[in-house]
């Protein structure tokens, strides 16, 4: 912004020179005019970010009868199954993640390798899921891999197993129907971040003498980790947070942090231990996006910093 | 030490190579020699398939037909990753995880040389480049003539028995580009590897090269030395793409040339009966007066306007036939002097030996 053309009169004293008083209340005067432009959004950000979240924190330090104690947290590290709880989410998280990554990394890849058209084809079909209720395609899994489901039918009268296996209604169901609506976080970022891959880069590599393999291994490979990264991140957080698959696919056996706090408010109406529940998924979340940014924030700043 | 690149340079031996991209064609019958250690520039406008041919020869592109020899071997079927060319890429395609040294090293660790052989020669080649010393410096730490010399040295440090370079120089700045240019041209003398070179700047093919090949339209309109080039054009287009030039239609016929009535002195034997243009450079016109005529073949003109630029004049005439022609001089004092005005008649000349025709299209 310029400045105000309505003090410079007064700016410039009779002899000519600029006076300095003048121009820094000028100065002051634009400051405090971006900060009213400014407003709205900071409003905003007050009343649907910190005043919910305070509010969470606030409810969390009451226990059932309305005392103020320490009694929702203490529970943390008194009952068992909540540590289990704990355990459980991470461990359904890192598996969820895994098999993105594993399923995620390669779909992307070809996406990033096809031509215009026929890339924009098949990220509708990796997108497509997206328009789908998360209910329903928990429902079609449930469908397809019970006991007297799609898959065990046809291996069964195909005579490749005799016994149904146990794919629903259990870790092995949460997984699968979690890997499935978590892919396209994971596949839309790396898609993106590869397509911003220099093709000259993987043609030097060749022309230098690195086998096309060679080429992906050391130059595709470690340029696409930030793209990586970021959908691991992604997918990984929204996992530690996921309720509706593991409610239906884990049939009450995989108990997921966010059922917890489903248990706590709507079972037992207890809202603090609710809240505390999500004052601690918060944290520990944060702590691992730090974590992420450290640890690959510093490793890969080459890469990130690149234009 | 040098790297010792002069005894492995080999000749390229390029033969009716075809490209075409669905019902277009890029290239067609294309042959080309170029000799151990030669530095040849394919000059032309963009469409003109230069970059195409040298991605048919780093083998990122496969052609429709035609053969490719390197010192007698056929590569035209090789994987880029065997031909053992080095290739200077237009924005440099440095590797940007990867630190100046890994970068240049990049090559020979593909060729499993030992770390001491690595370290020996990639400082050798950034040496050579006038890099000496940030091996460690990040690749967007450095500015973009140094990114040049880092792809340069990374280019050269595997002793490749060809360079191609694809426009390097284009994302440089006016000044830092002529330098380079002198600087690649030195380098290319004291390693004498064979170098394919692509730019569509002719005053750059002019300044650097052993040879350039003018393409137009997937073909060699003219391929000779940058000399030759200049003062003997065989077409139009290389007329007109090479320098600055006026066209000047004349008409050949009883074995003399002429310039409606004027017949024109002219040093080469004249061609067969028909139409010509006459290509006259800017710098080749002189003004004219009338007691210096004798010898020149003289054009009377009227003076349209006269541009003043420092060192050099650029006036603006128009010729009887309403052709306008453009004269450029420098401006020494005895010129100055005797400057003529805006629609002013004046005559200009043009030395016998200055006389070109090419066909007129």
């Amino acid at each position: 912004m310029s400045v105000g053309s309505a003090s410079l009169g007064q700016a410039v004293r009779p002899d000519g020179v600029l006076n300095a008083d003048v121009l820094r209340a000028d100065a002051r005067r634009q400051a405090l005019g971006l900060l009213a432009l400014l407003s709205p959004g900071l409003f905003l950000v007050f009343a649907v970010i910190v005043v919910p979240i305070g509010w969470l924190f606030w409810l969390s330090l009451f226990d059932e009868t309305g005392q103020l104690s320490p009694a929702n947290y203490a529970r943390f590290f008194e009952q068992a199954s909540y540590i289990k709880t704990f355990a459980t989410t991470f461990k359904v998280a890192f598996v969820v993640t895994g098999a993105c990554v594993l399923f995620g990394y390669p779909l992307a890849y070809m996406l990033s390798q096809l031509p215009r058209r026929a890339a924009s084809i098949c990220l509708i079909f990796v997108i497509l899921p997206f328009w789908t209720s998360v209910l329903v395609r928990t429902y079609a899994w449930l469908v397809i891999l019970q006991r007297k489901g799609l898959i065990n039918n046809w291996l069964i009268d195909l005579g490749v197993i005799g016994q149904p296996l146990p794919l629903a209604n259990n870790f092995a169901g949460v997984v699968i129907g979690m890997t499935h609506i978590m892919l396209p976080f994971l596949v839309l970022p790396l898609y993106a971040s590869m397509k911003t891959i220099d093709q000259d880069c993987l043609r030097a590599g060749m022309n230098l003498g690195a086998s096309p393999a060679a080429t992906f291994r050391q130059i595709f490979f470690p340029l696409s980790l930030p793209g990586l990264a970021s959908g691991v991140v992604i997918v990984f957080v929204l996992c530690l947070g996921f309720f509706v698959t593991p409610a239906l696919m884990g049939g009450g056996k995989v108990i997921m942090w966010a059922m917890r706090m489903e248990q706590a408010t709507s079972l037992y109406s207890n809202w603090g231990a609710g809240a505390a529940l999500g004052v601690v998924l918060l944290a520990v979340t944060l702590a691992l996006l730090g974590l992420f940014q450290r640890l690959l924030g510093a490793r890969a700043t080459g890469v990130w910093s690149r234009r | 030490m040098l790297l010792s690149l002069a005894p492995s340079a080999l000749p390229i031996g390029i033969n009716g190579i075809e490209k075409r991209f669905g019902a277009v064609s890029i290239l067609s019958d294309l042959s080309l020699d170029v000799a151990a250690g030669e530095f040849l520039t394919l000059l032309g406008p963009s469409g003109s398939g230069k970059t195409t041919l040298l991605m048919i020869l780093a083998g990122f592109v496969r052609a429709n037909a035609g053969s490719i020899k390197v010192g007698g071997e056929e590569i035209i079927t090789m994987p880029p990753h065997r031909r053992n060319i080095g290739m200077v890429f237009q924005n440099y395609a440095l590797f940007p995880h990867m630190n100046v040294f890994h970068n240049v090293a990049f090559p020979l660790k593909q060729r499993r040389a030992s770390a001491a052989d690595t370290r020996e020669r990639v400082e050798k080649a950034l040496d050579l480049v006038r890099l000496q010393g940030l091996g460690e410096r990040r690749v967007d730490q450095l500015s973009g003539g140094q990114r040049q010399r880092v792809a340069l040295a990374r280019a050269i440090v595997f002793e490749p028995r060809i360079v191609l370079m694809d426009e390097p120089l284009s994302a440089l700045d006016k000044g830092l580009r002529e330098h380079m240019q002198i600087e690649l041209r030195n380098l290319h003398r004291r390693l004498g590897m064979t170098t394919v070179y692509v730019t569509h700047d002719q005053r750059e093919a002019i300044t650097m090269s052993d040879r350039i090949a003018v393409m137009n339209a997937g073909r060699i309109e003219q391929i000779d030395q940058p000399e030759a080039l200049y003062a003997r054009p065989k077409t139009k287009f290389v007329a007109g793409f090479i320098g600055e030039s006026n066209f000047i239609p004349v008409e050949c016929r009883n074995g003399s040339v002429w310039y409606e009535d004027h017949k024109l002195r002219m040093n080469a034997p004249a061609p067969s009966a028909g139409r010509y243009l006459m290509v006259a450079r800017p710098e080749k016109l002189r003004l004219l007066a009338d007691t210096d005529q004798a010898g020149l073949n003289v054009l009377p003109a009227t003076v349209g306007d006269v541009i003043y630029q420092g060192d050099s004049f650029i006036c603006y005439a128009t010729l009887r036939d309403g052709r306008q022609v453009t004269l450029r001089d420098y401006c020494r004092s005895d010129v100055l002097a005797k400057l003529p005005a805006p629609g002013e008649p004046i005559t200009l000349g043009i030395d016998a030996q200055d006389v070109v025709l090419v066909a007129d299209q």
